[in-house]
């Protein structure tokens, strides 16, 4: 285990730096378009930092390394949507979305196409996919937690909430970039240095006698470990192996020496198994067992090509509909900044993605025992102590607990904040006061259903809320700001038609996972046919109900893309909620060469 | 004031703070002041051709068609070009599974080409991107404000 005083100290550390920034960032916070979007003011890099940290969640933290470990080199198409989502978005939407002057996504919707009833639906939609976002990232915190300093896990979820909840009242989007630029470099570090220090380790001794990753054959336990189940879980032998278990295998009581066959066994939850060193290591089901398959890509045919560019498909289109991340770019100063904060952004994920990967190797050799309950995303947080079963390793393994936290409170906290900022401009009349209101609101709702929802794989969220706003958001951006020809019906319609398809299929394959498994992969990724689909509907039914089509489509189009010196920029949040003063400079101000006054 | 080459109905627009006259606010009292006598462009014709660009008249709308369409073919250029090479690596390896075998410095060819190319790659196309796209705005504002 990893429980030890270094761990709660660094969490501890992470949380205290975490109010000290988000009190510095906040104590000029007053007014809405400082709990909004930062008051526009965010410089590019930071901004970067800020993104990069919030996007970093736990899934990235923890789960890439995780499914490198389970299922090897197809995994890291993971590591590169999530980094390729990033140049779509710069591409295609970043600098004209800044331009457009929103301040949330569905005031975008508004801004381009007129329709309140659009506007009220993308509210909806928002709300959905912050709150399923947010829902498991509590969940996972609280589990975590649980692991590195044996807090209950209700407490862990309550407690990151209180967190992000307490930073988020005091100054909204102005609080937290700080906050999130800070978590970025931690989490960096959190990951870098336990990857340096182990893969030292790892290259300067086989170590433990373990076997190779690219020996032939199945994976071995290099020593006698015993595994307890949490959950119940399906494992594929391939290879004949003797064990002995105490506990629940195949609806039966065992207790004792088993002798297992090659084939699958169902292992009831709360099932302890013995294994001796150099027996085969049985692998949860549905991931390669033999070492040739993790270790070469595209071993499992047509249908692992199809989930493959499914994907690639989802992340890549999928990031650019994100609502949380979206805000974010609402911050910068202009579109030029907004293209340059997406371009470091690059960078600083390309950056953190190396090291994910090679931990998630190194696992391979040394944390066999995760692959049998699949429970794979621990593997970051066992790594240290288990190579190093000294204080070396308690410090290290305490410094990956600290950056899993930070990973928690970022992704949280900007979730939070997205959804704050829809609830209190769309539901509430958008004052200060409304935004705190709305903050202890979607607190409150996303804990609540932490604590009641079953816990399901963090994975498969965020899978799912990709292939979501890939298919409902992305079309709508990427064809209201390159496409005269949308409408709001066209838009609603599309939003309609690819959201329902991949919830439809989401809803097919849960069921078929408690019938027997019959539903087919397509099902679980099925962005590659939903995006087209949505892409497709939205067109159709925008050039049916032509006539809709906004009158002053020209001058919108002409806001988005006019560079930001001749000064066409209208900041919509200083329309609605700023002074005076902020409006007329605003009029005035921003147009380089005046457009109405006339001086004598 | 004779160099200005603005149709006669147009005003000389001075520069935003030159038009904190007096009778603005005591608030902007001692708010530093830009006074602007005589600009040397030709402000006439830029705020023209801005008001064409607001107004949308033909050539103001062609202007901004031109910069959107430029904008749109460089991001599918470049965006399209590394969709396809990256969605290629899948189907390549699918067709050719020798490539697993092939070992640069110890390391096996796919896991080099998926774990590390693709972040480089990434940065170096959005960094080719951006010097474009700043570029036609560039061009743009130029041929806006001679």
């Amino acid at each position: 285990m990893i429980q030890n005083a270094w761990s709660l100290v660094l969490v501890v550390v992470v949380a205290a730096l975490t109010f000290l920034l988000g009190y510095v960032g906040s104590r000029r916070a007053n007014t809405t378009p400082d709990f909004l979007v930062a008051r526009r003011a965010v410089p590019a890099t930071r901004n970067a930092a800020a993104i990069s940290g919030e996007y970093l969640s736990a899934a990235s933290f923890l789960g890439v390394a995780g499914l490198v470990l389970k299922d090897g080199i197809d995994a890291l198409w993971y590591p590169i949507g999530f980094t390729a989502g990033y140049l779509a978005m710069m591409l295609f939407v970043a600098a004209p979305l800044r331009r457009s002057g929103a301040y949330t996504l569905p005031d975008f919707a508004e801004v381009r196409l007129g329709s309140l009833r659009l506007r009220k639906f993308c509210t909806f939609f928002v709300i959905c996919i912050g709150v399923l976002y947010l829902v498991p990232q509590l969940q996972s915190a609280g589990l975590t937690l649980n692991t590195i300093t044996g807090l209950p896990a209700w407490l862990g979820g309550a407690l990151v909430t209180v967190i992000v909840v307490v930073n988020v009242l005091g100054g909204g989007m102005r609080a937290i970039t700080l906050v999130q630029a800070f978590q970025y470099w931690g989490k960096l570090f959190a990951v870098a240095a336990p990857t340096f220090v182990l893969f030292t380790l790892f290259l300067s001794g086989p170590g433990n006698g373990a076997q190779p990753v690219d020996e032939d054959g199945v994976l071995r336990f290099h020593e006698d470990v015993a595994v307890t189940t949490v959950d119940p879980v399906r494992v594929r032998v391939e290879q004949a192996l003797e064990l002995s278990a105490t506990g629940e295998v195949d609806d039966a009581r065992a207790d004792g020496e088993v002798y297992w066959t090659p084939g699958a066994y169902e292992v009831g939850a709360d099932t302890e198994l013995r294994f001796t060193a150099g027996s085969p290591v049985p692998v949860v089901e549905g991931s390669p067992a033999e070492n040739v398959d993790w270790l070469r890509p595209q071993t499992t045919g047509l249908s692992g090509l199809f989930e493959t560019y499914s994907l690639i498909f989802a992340t890549f289109l999928g990031t650019m509909g994100l609502p949380h991340v979206l805000v974010r770019f609402y911050t910068n100063p202009d579109g030029r900044a907004a293209r340059r904060t997406a371009l470091h952004v690059l960078y600083l994920l390309g950056l953190f993605y190396l090291f994910p990967t090679v931990l998630g190797v190194i696992s391979r050799q040394y944390l066999p025992q995760l692959l049998v309950t699949g429970k794979t995303d621990a593997a970051v947080l066992l790594l240290p102590t288990t190579m190093q079963p000294n204080a070396l390793g308690q410090v290290l393994g305490a410094i990956v607990a600290a950056g899993a936290f930070a990973a928690f409170l970022s992704t949280s906290s900007g979730l939070v904040v997205s959804v704050a900022g829809v609830v209190s401009t769309d539901i509430l009349p958008g004052k200060v006061r409304d935004f705190r209101w709305a903050t202890v609101l979607t607190g409150a709702v996303a804990i609540g259903l932490a604590l009641l929802l079953p816990r399901s794989d963090a994975s498969l969220t965020v899978a799912m809320s990709f292939a979501l706003a890939a298919s409902t958001f992305c079309p709508l951006l990427l064809l209201g700001i390159w496409w005269r020809g949308l409408t709001w019906v066209g838009a609603l319609s599309g939003m309609l038609v690819g959201g329902g398809l991949v919830i439809g299929s989401q809803v097919v394959t849960v069921v078929s996972s408690y019938t027997g498994d019959w539903a087919p992969s397509l099902l679980s990724q099925p962005a590659l046919v939903t995006v087209p689909v949505a892409f497709l509907a939205m067109v159709m039914i925008s050039r049916l109900t032509s006539r809709r089509r906004p009158e002053d489509v020209n001058q919108i189009l002409l806001r988005f893309h006019a560079p930001d010196p001749l000064g066409f920029m209208r900041d919509r949040d200083v329309q609605r909620f700023g002074t005076a003063e902020e409006k007329a400079r605003l009029e005035e101000g921003k147009h380089r060469d005046g457009s109405t006054s006339s001086q004598p | 004031m004779s160099r200005h080459s603005g149709p006669p109905g147009q005003p000389d627009q001075p520069q935003p703070a030159a038009r904190d006259a007096p009778q603005s606010t005591p608030l902007r009292k001692n708010r530093r002041r830009r006074v602007v006598l005589a600009d040397p462009r030709g402000r006439g014709r830029v705020l023209r051709t801005i008001i064409e660009l607001e107004e949308q008249t033909s050539v103001g709308e062609k202007l901004i068609r031109d910069l959107i369409r430029q904008q749109l073919r460089t991001g599918l250029l470049l965006g399209g070009g590394t969709l396809v090479f990256l969605a290629l690596m899948p189907v390549v390896f699918y067709a050719f599974p020798v490539l697993s075998d092939v070992q640069w410095l110890g390391v096996r060819l796919p896991w080099l080409l998926l774990g590390l190319l693709p972040f480089p790659l990434c940065y170096g196309v959005g960094y080719v991107y951006r010097r474009l796209a700043e570029r036609h705005e560039q061009d743009f504002v130029s041929s806006v404000d001679r």
